[in-house]
């Protein structure tokens, strides 16, 4: 199974674990799984339209991606908040 | 003791202090994300917090004296088309545990149970004309919410740029109330769908006679005396009738408070000094509060939701805190001020309790 990777408020709102695997074609199947597990989790990876947070990042094996991405079994996915996030000084 | 909930560009401090001496910061919090709006509801003790954290989106969070709870319910109908983009106020309302939300794209969220769990407004989020509602320059933001004491069914919003919104059944049916407000960026004779195009900048009801309330709109400063269905320009005597902030004194239905701003394209105080307006007699007169502000060299800005008031009368206190991070107050209701901080990150709103 693909494993998604989890930092910083989304790996505590996650059960507090860093690696999860899941069962998905895409990285946006595996997202909408990763939030529909934890409830705590929803609408901070994804907004109420299913759409991926503008300063959200994902990585599939090192590689930018998106949620059309499509994985496999072995991927690795990280979700990480992106440098353009950062509110301006 | 006054404390006030400073929502900043960098998280919320807790300012506490006596008026006339600087305050202290008892407390930080959300560090490094944006606070739009904090409250401290004295009906229940909690402190609730708007916070838009610019990877995960906007939260309302609560707490009752110890850890931060997320607040429930905060999203839009997924096939909508919208997202929640903020949360610009937090307002109680006159049944115990319920709480208003006002946000981003023009939407009302409710609580009953204290701030908790919210729940959108289906009445003004279907509303007809949602589709020709245009945001201003901050978005679409549903900014003001102003309860009628006693009658928890009559509302008044107010929303950049989609006008004034009236209901009387408690948010099932809302109504416009626009009817004399002049916008000079729109056609002398707009179309009906434009005539809802308003850029209402803030509003404010008197509590001692709800029918009244206050508005600063962009370019113009209102009354209105029979509960926000017709408006009367109040703007003579003002510097400048362009601004944000608004404040009364909850026991005069004749005092209001503006901090004008030069104009939409030169958002700083006029000729370079920081000066409060106060009017006692319903708009048609107009008195500069300036004693102990800056007087000089001052080119400040002070956003809709950063200048709140405690208190009434003679000892009413007044704080509005500027974009450059400094927090002023009064405690003679205008008379004199003094500076309560400085140094803060750019400050989006206060809220004071005593």
């Amino acid at each position: 199974m693909p494993v998604v990777r989890l930092r910083g408020p989304l790996k505590r709102l996650a059960g507090d674990r860093s690696e999860h695997a899941i069962d998905g074609g895409s990285v946006g199947e595996l997202l909408v799984a990763i939030e529909r597990a934890h409830p705590a989790a929803q609408g901070w990876i994804l907004d109420e339209r299913g759409v991926l947070r503008r300063h959200i990042n994902v990585f599939v094996n090192g590689e930018r991606g998106d949620q059309d991405t499509p994985v496999a079994a072995e991927d690795r996915i990280d979700v990480l908040p992106a440098i353009s996030g950062g509110c301006a000084p | 003791m006054t404390e006030l909930l400073v929502g900043t560009k960098k998280g919320l401090f807790v300012l506490e202090g006596a008026p006339g001496s600087r305050f202290e910061v008892a407390d930080r919090a959300f560090a490094g994300d944006p606070v739009e709006y904090a409250l401290h509801d004295s009906r229940s003790g909690r402190v609730l917090a708007s916070v838009t954290s610019p990877f995960y989106g906007p939260k309302i969070w609560y707490s009752d004296g110890d850890a931060w709870e997320q607040a429930g319910g905060l999203a839009l109908p997924g096939n909508g088309g919208a997202a929640l983009e903020r949360i610009w106020v937090l307002v109680p309302g006159e049944e115990d545990g319920t709480l208003y939300a006002g946000g981003d794209p023009g939407v009302l969220f409710e609580s009953r149970d204290g701030g908790a769990t919210f729940e959108l407004n289906q009445g003004l989020w279907r509303h007809p004309s949602r589709a020709h509602w245009q945001p201003g320059a901050g978005g679409l933001c549903l900014h003001s919410i102003a309860t009628w004491p006693g009658e928890p069914d009559r509302l008044a919003v107010a929303i950049s740029a989609a006008g004034v919104w009236l209901t009387d059944d408690g948010g099932q049916t809302w109504r416009a109330g626009n009817e004399g407000i002049v916008a000079r960026y729109l056609p002398e004779e707009p179309s009906p769908t434009e005539q809802v195009a308003l850029c209402v900048h803030r509003l404010r009801r008197t509590p001692v006679r709800p029918e009244r309330l206050f508005m600063q709109f962009h370019g113009g400063v209102y009354r209105s005396d029979d509960a926000g269905q017709t408006w009367n320009d109040i703007a003579a005597g003002l510097p400048s009738d362009f601004g944000f902030p608004l404040a009364v004194d909850p026991t005069d239905p004749d005092s209001a408070y503006v901090i004008p701003l030069n104009a939409d394209v030169d958002r700083v105080t006029p000729d370079g000094r920081m000066r409060v307006y106060e009017t006692r007699d319903a708009g048609a007169s107009w008195t500069p509060r300036g004693d102990g502000l800056p007087s000089h060299d001052a080119y400040l800005t002070v956003l809709r939701e950063a200048f709140g008031e405690v208190g009434e009368g003679a000892s009413l206190e007044l704080y509005f805190g500027t974009t450059s991070g400094a927090v002023f107050g009064s405690g003679d209701a205008g008379a004199t001020w003094f500076e309560v901080a400085s140094n803060l990150p750019p400050v989006h709103s206060i809220a004071a309790t005593r």
